[in-house]
């Protein structure tokens, strides 16, 4: 059985309001199943889980103001996975279980009362008892998030490394009052991106590279390959620019990843891309695992995020899992764009307009259409160095569109 | 469709993509993407619509004929297939 808590929908989220449960105790559910509608201050957000099993006790009720980390629900899955983890604490699991076969009566404030189950091994609660760790504030790295030795042992040595030290709160603005009309939408993401804008500001210290793109191979292939499409099927320079973003990250995955007490590299390349709102305001919705997806697959995921984007009606993985981000400004006059990282990442890429420019190559001057690459990245997970592998990685994929 | 037809529906389309504008304001000769803002994407889904509503297939290259109102609608009267 597991737990589901309320997801945190970027850097700047602090709650939602929990619209509509989307499933009853006893529903089965698979992994990528919307269980709830959230409103948040990017809209109305589809909540999915990533377990497979059957729903049980909704611990929250519907408009309750439900803060990132809140227990919402559980999951039980199969009997047989629990079977096969005999380090965990079994008379806890067999707890938590009674625990749920009583409904949970008219929970007023489920932000005071959230249930608290750790899983932990007997070696690590042991340890954690006689060092005086909170093993509720130790992160799990065992099967299932269980607390095992070796976190232990490392929250012991942050904690002499780093005495007193306490995490700071996520820093977020309070969410409005919740309400439907457009206008304060507008106003909630102006400032859920003032939030997460000012945060970077104050704690990331960002290095800023650029380079210049020749995109004649680019601009060529693409319109050889839009020659052979109809207009629906059609590929936008933004689906290149994405996948050699994703290939240079795997040439150089150091910046592919969030800064939590360290630089946690991501296995996984979900590319946050920068949405503007025409009414003001940006929405930051991940493509996910985009080293695995063709143009054309990219392509089709962009018609469909885009428009949901918008219309702010997305799903909570696509606007919690970016491992990077990508900011295009289009046909506009701006050669050039510095970009602010969005917390906990580490580093953003930002192209500028293509424009026509005198260009040297191989001792003779052409006209070339070129393209401004910049690259903002974290100081305290990267040096220049990694940044200029990066920004060479990718100017190279892009010479070579056909193999994108 | 007549002239008065073409117009409206081209309107119809440029609020399903930019809800948030007023093609009707639009002059014949503006820029239809630079007045109502709209990005390449969106360009880009107006133009698979438009070739539906229409009835044609619109190259790539052609796209700098259609700029203005007054271009596209010439374009549109050019290239729409008749239904009957």
């Amino acid at each position: 059985m597991k737990e589901f808590r309320m997801p945190s929908l970027g850097a700047d989220m602090e709650a939602g309001f929990l619209r509509e449960w989307k499933v009853k105790p006893g529903d089965y559910v698979q992994r990528g199943d919307i269980i709830a509608e959230v409103e948040t201050q990017k809209g109305i957000i589809d909540i999915e889980v990533f377990d497979e099993g059957i729903i049980g006790e909704l611990v929250i009720k519907e408009d309750d103001k439900v803060p990132v980390g809140t227990l919402m629900t559980y999951i039980h899955t199969s009997e047989k996975e629990v079977e096969k983890e005999p380090e965990l604490v079994r008379e806890e699991s067999k707890m938590t279980a009674v625990q749920v076969k009583e409904p949970v009566k008219q929970m007023r404030e489920p932000v005071t009362a959230p249930v608290h189950r750790i899983r932990a091994s007997p070696l690590a609660k042991r340890i954690a008892a006689e060092k005086g760790i909170d093993i509720s504030k130790v992160r799990g790295s065992g099967p299932e998030g269980a607390v095992i030795r070796e976190d232990i042992e490392k929250a012991v040595q942050e904690k002499v490394t780093q005495p007193h030290k306490e995490i700071p709160p996520p820093i977020a603005e309070e969410i409005a009052p919740p309400s439907v009309s457009v206008q304060s939408y507008t106003e909630n993401i102006r400032m859920a991106v003032a939030a997460a804008m000012s945060r970077s500001n104050r704690e990331i210290p960002h290095y800023y590279l650029q380079t210049k793109v020749d995109m004649t191979a680019a601009l060529t292939w693409l319109t050889e390959a839009n020659r052979q499409r109809s207009s629906k099927d059609r590929l936008l320079p933004a689906v290149l620019l994405l996948k050699a973003v994703a290939k240079a990250l795997t040439d150089v995955p150091d910046l592919n990843g969030w800064w939590e007490n360290g630089l946690q590299r991501k296995k996984d390349i979900h590319i946050g891309f920068v949405v503007s709102l025409r009414t003001g305001g940006v929405i930051v919705p991940a493509i996910h695992h985009v080293d695995e997806k063709s143009p054309d697959e990219l392509m089709k995921m962009l018609s469909d995020i885009i428009p949901r984007a918008r219309a702010l009606k997305l799903r909570s993985s696509e606007l919690a899992d970016s491992t990077i981000t990508v900011t295009s400004l289009g046909e506009g006059a701006v050669e050039t764009v510095y970009g602010v990282i969005y917390p906990p990442q580490v580093a953003l890429v930002g192209f500028g307009g293509i424009t026509e420019e005198p260009w040297a190559e191989n001792g003779m001057v052409g006209v070339r259409p070129v393209m401004t690459v910049t690259l903002a990245a974290d100081h305290r997970a990267t040096d220049g160095n990694i940044g200029n592998q990066f920004l060479t990685a990718l100017k190279q994929h892009l010479k070579q569109p056909e193999q994108l | 469709m007549n002239e008065e037809e073409i117009k409206n529906t081209i309107f119809h389309l440029l609020m399903n993509i930019a809800p948030d504008t007023e093609p009707g304001q639009l002059q014949p000769n503006d820029n239809i993407r630079q007045t109502l803002a709209i990005d390449s994407f969106d360009y880009l889904q107006f133009i698979v619509a438009m070739d539906k509503a229409f009835g044609m297939e619109t190259p790539e290259e052609d796209y700098g004929k259609i700029e203005t109102l007054d271009s596209l609608m010439n374009y549109i009267g050019e290239h729409q297939h008749s239904h009957g």
